[in-house]
């Protein structure tokens, strides 16, 4: 258990980087998890050869979502769309650290999920799980 | 909690007749579980019923001649008569199996609601109504064109009965609520209630899922139409569940499912509807499972469920007094008065997964969520809440290790 809440998690829970919304910006998308009520939105500016320039999240949730949120951020500025639609789970617990059983999974990929469906513009598409 | 001398009421002596509860979680982690309203742990009695029906006397119901059938037939049906008798429901016929609460609700609404309603018709729940209350009326007020209103939740916790009276003078044709909120605790003065629903004409469902297990319900003096509730969460099995019907009302409702042993005659065209409570029994029903129901009835009998509700109430009071001493916490839902033993609560600035998965380490079973009520924690504007429910085997001790379970919570996102 310990490890789900390891000091990185805890600490860009409580002080995040990458909070706040961009407006205006190239995409934005929310989604929740019903569930348990997790809330991500997320706001991307691309360059002109579609590089992530500038990116934040907003919204409420568990720690796992909000650290979750705030370190896949970090990890798309400087990418370019290709190298972000590619980006997976194993990804996304990479950033994180941990290992997850099927519940907490959702909450960590909620914003992989919400980044993706921006990026594709139809808010249909699914992030991988 | 120690033994009460009075009544002889010893929970370690109870607990021991849960085997489960004495499981450890990891080495050195023994059990802690506060999450009985979703549902209950089981006796080694009724898990012992259930095996000795498939070991001993498996057979189908009500049309074998052979032995078997016949004393399988008299089981189901013995379980029958003691859950009529456990909530003193005037006569078994009344009492039909069903798989749980939530199907019973979508009985009435499909047989019931489909027949008497009709375009226009109000359909009156409350803001604290469960999934299961709200959305079979939801999907048939959008069928049948109903008008569904509520009657508001105060800021306490409490249904709001001036609003009530307002809107019993809009006719509502049923008024469907639930007898304990699953979420803030709150028992609903339903004596009140109902008998003013039914002057106003309205026909009356309760929920009883969280009530029936923790509290005596007697049907001769309450004017429920319809009451509702499950085995899983008063230490039956899943898979069965109680609707209760009057008889004048069963009588005049179409059947719901369609199958074996819910007919008296059929043709290749049309069938007769077999009698009470049969035609709302279609196909083999979960014989085993009504066995384990009765013997979980025959267990609360024994304790008394008069006995349960008292120490259900002072584990209730222990729970709320010392979690309402924790600095950043707070309970939702009313005061000891009129509140069951379910405990919601929030710490500020963490989120409820997070301290069920750190309870969790500690060997405790909470539940963290909207507890299938989504629309309250909309009105109270919490995102979610963890829920720590409790039944009469749990222990102060238990209560204690949830204390410093959330101490230690509030210490890792100091």
């Amino acid at each position: 258990m310990e490890d789900f809440y390891r000091e990185l998690i805890i600490q860009r829970y409580k002080t995040p980087h990458f909070r706040g919304v961009l407006d205006p910006n190239d995409f934005s998308y929310e989604d929740d998890n019903p569930a348990c009520g997790d809330h991500i939105q997320i706001d991307v500016r691309l360059d002109d050869n579609g590089i992530v320039t500038e990116a934040l999240f907003s919204g409420e949730g568990c720690a796992i979502s909000q650290a979750s949120a705030d370190l896949l951020i970090e990890s798309i500025i400087g990418k370019s769309i290709e190298e972000i639609k590619a980006l997976g789970k194993e990804d996304v617990l990479d950033n994180l650290g941990i290992e997850l059983g099927p519940v907490r999974l959702k909450c960590a990929l909620l914003p992989l999920k919400v980044l993706k469906a921006g990026l594709y513009g139809l808010g249909e598409q699914e992030g991988e799980s | 909690m120690a033994p009460s001398a009075k009544t002889g009421f010893n929970v370690h002596q109870i607990r021991e007749d849960f085997p489960l509860l004495s499981r450890e979680l990891r080495p050195g982690v023994p059990l802690v579980y506060l999450d009985s309203a979703a549902t209950s742990q089981k006796p080694k009695v009724v898990i012992d019923a259930m095996s000795r029906y498939y070991l001993e006397m498996n057979a189908n119901i009500h049309r074998g001649i052979h032995r078997l059938a016949e004393e399988a037939t008299y089981a189901y049906e013995d379980a029958r008569r003691k859950i009529a008798d456990f909530i003193n429901a005037p006569s078994p016929e009344e009492v039909i199996f069903t798989r749980n609460t939530t199907e019973s609700i979508n009985l009435v609404a499909n047989s019931w609601g489909r027949k008497f309603l009709k375009e226009g018709d109000m359909v009156l729940l409350t803001e604290m109504e469960h999934h299961s209350n709200l959305v079979p009326w939801q999907l048939l007020a959008e069928q049948l064109s109903l008008t569904l209103e509520f009657i508001p939740v105060t800021p306490q916790g409490l249904l709001d009965l001036d609003a009530f009276d307002k809107l019993l003078g809009q006719k509502p044709k049923l008024l469907a609520l639930t007898h304990m909120s699953n979420v803030l605790g709150t028992i609903n003065p339903l004596e009140k209630m109902l008998a003013r629903a039914k002057s106003a004409g309205a026909v009356t469902l309760v929920d009883g899922a969280q009530s029936v297990p923790h509290f005596p319900v007697d049907l001769s003096k309450l004017e429920a139409d319809f009451y509702a509730f499950s085995a899983h969460k008063m230490i039956g099995p899943t898979g069965i569940g109680i609707l209760f019907g009057k008889q004048e009302l069963l009588e005049e409702m179409p059947p719901f499912l369609g199958g074996g042993e819910m007919i008296k005659k059929v043709e290749l065209r049309s069938f007769k509807a077999n009698e009470l409570p049969y035609k709302f029994e279609a196909g083999t029903p979960a014989i085993a499972e009504a066995v384990g129901f009765g013997a979980a009835v025959d267990y609360l009998s024994r304790i008394g469920m008069a006995e349960v509700e008292k120490q259900e109430r002072i584990l209730t009071g222990y729970a709320l007094e010392k979690l309402t001493k924790i600095p950043k916490l707070h309970v939702i839902g009313p005061g000891i008065e009129e509140k069951g033993g379910v405990v919601s609560f929030y710490l500020e600035g963490i989120h409820a997964h997070d301290v069920a998965q750190i309870l969790d380490s500690e060997g405790i079973a909470v539940r963290a969520g909207h507890h299938c009520a989504q629309p309250l924690h909309t009105k109270f504007n919490l995102p979610a809440t963890s829920r720590a429910s409790m039944y009469f085997y749990n222990t102060e001790e238990e209560i204690d290790r949830l204390v410093a379970g959330i101490h230690k919570t509030q210490a890792i996102f100091d």
